[in-house]
């Protein structure tokens, strides 16, 4: 692995040791990242940082639904035509943007900045759950959405939420599972189709 | 003349453990019965249409292939055998289920095979899966993993002067791995554990049984219950020298 201490030149030295701290750089990515600064012109270097300092000071979580957010109450919450009386939960800010690119959702969300994860030391006390069982109590909801990942981690964070609220009477629903549009069958594991054959609707 | 090393093996194991890597990878650990600990990168499996995605999830059965690395193998193809439906659905069995995984990631090696280990394990997540006291399964399962990883606490003789231990209460030294009797009591310069004649009963029955099959359905009351979980925790920390993170995910998984 090629140290960035091996450039003598400190400032780039110092970019491309900035450039590794992030997800999914390693230290060949970093040092090309760093070149391609160096060459770029100088305006656009100027627009990156200003940009990249902005998102700091400018993006905080929403009070409400804890979604990463300019205004508070972020845009999401704060639009009429929502309806406040769904709320699909999710692990992660990121997640807000897939289900929005669906166009098929018009509720509220939670987001809960993570999965129970046990293993690693992450428990129900390190997520958004709280603030969630507050909005249940403050708001009129009908129905919870339960939208966390597929997998042992999201199953345990979605079965700790609904032994918790399943007492408030809120209607509690999953995303259906099964097969990935465009997917071909055979390469399935037999967990999803197992789960697309259970959860299949009349044609 | 000397044959070159397979560069890939084909096995099957029981995933215990991942951590994301990257975008879309993630690093799994597998216990396997041949090989040991392996750990391996899955290249793209969190992502909706990666080709191993689904069957490396935490606590499933999977019959893998994967090429030797420097650090890490690179995992090549993966199959699920089994996921363990019946965990899947209860909190309290699946919150189980990754506390078995975790002891067995702390009591396996990398590349140190122990078949015996695989197969408790392999055994234990397909019984939460089915039975109706998941409590006293993962009890079972701590002092099996104790047995065949050459950790089984003394509870029959005083670990000191070997004499047949009388019944009533006893002390645990846990740095010496067995019970002291009174004229003992004193020795050691281990830290202590107090185990009630009650909860002795309960660890020597599960020490005693070898199969899950032969598990009855003792009648234990929360405090016994609570008491056999303190001494077993503590026992085990003594070992692994660090907390069971999983334990109290447990434990709060099955008071809602």
């Amino acid at each position: 692995m090629t140290s960035p201490g091996v450039y003598t030149v400190a400032p780039i030295a110092r970019l491309i040791e900035e450039f590794s701290k992030l997800p999914g750089i390693g230290p060949k990515s970093a040092q090309r990242l760093a070149f391609h600064l160096i060459r770029m012109p100088e305006q656009h270097a100027h627009e990156l940082a200003a940009a990249i300092i902005g998102v700091k000071d400018s993006v905080a979580m929403c009070s409400r639904c804890f979604n990463l957010t300019e205004d508070d109450p972020c845009d999401i919450c704060a639009d009429p035509g929502r309806d406040p009386q769904r709320i699909c939960v999710v692990e992660e800010a990121l997640d807000v943007l897939a289900l929005e690119r669906t166009h098929s959702y018009r509720g509220l969300y939670h987001v809960l900045h993570g999965a129970i994860s046990p293993m690693n030391g992450v428990g129900p006390d390190h997520l958004k759950i709280q603030p969630l069982l507050h909005r249940l109590s403050s708001e009129e909801v009908q129905e919870i959405i339960l939208a966390t990942n597929p997998n042992v981690e999201g199953d345990a964070t979605a079965m700790y939420i609904h032994g918790l609220i399943s007492p408030l009477g809120v209607s509690v629903t999953r995303p259906a599972r099964g097969l990935p549009v465009g997917g071909d069958l055979e390469y399935a594991d037999e967990s999803t189709l197992g789960r697309a054959i259970e959860g299949r609707q009349v044609f | 003349m000397s044959r070159a090393r397979s560069r890939t093996y084909k096995t099957s194991g029981v995933v215990l453990r991942q951590y994301p890597l990257g975008e879309a990878d993630r690093i799994v650990s597998i216990l396997t019965p041949d090989l040991g600990k392996v750990r391996a990168v899955a290249k793209g499996v969190r992502r909706p249409n990666g080709r191993l995605r689904g069957h490396l999830d935490l606590t499933n059965v999977v019959d893998f292939a994967a090429a030797y690395g420097r650090n890490l193998d690179v995992i090549t193809e993966a199959a699920l055998r089994n996921d363990h439906p019946g965990s899947r659905e209860d909190l309290t069995r699946l919150s189980h289920s990754i506390y078995v995984c975790e002891i067995a990631d702390l009591f396996s090696q990398e590349r140190s095979a122990s078949r015996a280990l695989y197969l408790l394990v392999e055994e234990t997540l397909e019984a939460l899966g089915e039975v109706d006291d998941p409590w006293l399964v993962g009890r079972w399962y701590e002092q099996r993993v104790l047995d065949v990883t050459g950790f089984r606490p003394q509870l029959e003789h005083c670990v000191e002067c070997d004499s047949t231990l009388e019944p009533g209460d006893h002390v645990l030294d846990l740095a010496a791995g067995g019970v002291l009797c009174p004229k003992c009591r004193g020795l050691g310069v281990g830290q202590k554990v107090q185990v009630s004649e009650s909860a002795m009963r309960v660890l020597r029955y599960l020490q005693r049984t070898e199969k899950i099959v032969n598990l009855g359905k003792p009648t234990l009351n929360d405090g016994l219950r609570n008491e056999v979980e303190r001494i077993s925790s503590r026992y085990i920390r003594s070992i692994v020298e660090r907390d069971i993170r999983s334990a109290e995910f447990a434990r709060r998984a099955s008071s809602i």
